[in-house]
């Protein structure tokens, strides 16, 4: 689902908005990438970001931070999010929303250790999102 | 101040890098200047469009803030730019405030803290 509409959150132009619905299902616990305990003793927290990443004309690489959240230890591991409406504008720079075919969406985790390395760590899964070639002008969403 | 909290509170000490070839991209905890003013802020990259030859403009917003730093930034000035980046967390010592305080009024006693704080780097590696 696409809009054009003036980016209102920031420069004057028109640019494209895209709408995404998304579930998300995580065990933290028993990641898919095999790490048994990422909550190990020197984990206070897990900062974790849904981001869209796609290239238009304008911008060879694009990414959007869609969603995210904070974990704390001692949080329940287990995500089962559905139906979720993006938390960001996902504004592009530019039309470049329209009929793009390869709009990926990842899950990834910025590691907050009690004292020491700042980790950032991507989920091995991911998801195609195509954009319409058309713009949606009624007001649902 | 508490706009990175729970991950970073005040009094946080923060390790920097600051290499030029490093990409910015979202979810990286960067350190900025806006222009004019002098104290940098410590913010996690939010959006970010790069162009082929590396150009690179992007937005930040604090963990703890409702909204991102468009607000911060000059008057006018959408985007953060490369030129304003002064480097990025890679690892941080909680509550270290105190010490920075003793290291400035005790000079051998920063070179010893120094000399720990390098072992643990290492060591943490691994």
């Amino acid at each position: 689902l696409r809009k054009n509409l003036e980016d209102f959150t920031g420069p004057r132009e028109r640019s494209d908005l895209g709408f995404v619905t998304f579930d998300i299902t995580a065990d933290i616990l028993n990641g898919k990438s095999g790490l048994q305990a990422i909550f190990d003793w020197n984990v206070k927290q897990l900062f974790l970001y849904l981001s869209a990443e796609y290239s238009t004309k304008n911008n060879a690489l694009n990414q959007v931070v869609l969603w995210d959240k904070v974990m704390l230890r001692g949080d329940n591991p287990k995500l089962f999010l559905k139906d979720m409406k993006s938390k960001y504008f996902f504004f592009d720079d530019g039309n470049g929303l329209k009929g793009n075919r390869n709009v990926t969406l990842t899950l990834s985790w910025n590691v907050v250790p009690n004292a020491g390395i700042l980790p950032l760590v991507t989920g091995s899964g991911h998801v195609s999102v195509p954009f319409p070639d058309t713009y949606e002008t009624t007001k649902s969403y | 101040s508490g706009s990175m909290e729970p991950a970073f509170h005040r009094g946080d000490l923060l390790f920097l890098t600051n290499r030029i070839e490093d990409p910015i991209r979202v979810g990286e905890i960067v350190v900025f200047r806006i222009e004019g003013r002098e104290i940098p802020i410590v913010h996690r990259v939010l959006k970010i469009h790069e162009k082929q030859n590396g150009d690179i403009k992007f937005l930040t917003k604090g963990d703890n803030n409702a909204v991102d730093d468009r607000g911060l930034y000059k008057r006018g000035q959408h985007w953060l730019e490369k030129k304003d980046v002064v480097g990025r967390a890679r690892g941080f010592v909680p509550y270290i405030g105190i010490v920075t305080i003793l290291m400035n009024d005790y000079p051998k006693f920063k070179y010893a803290v120094l000399f720990f704080l390098g072992l643990f780097v290492l060591v943490h590696r691994e």
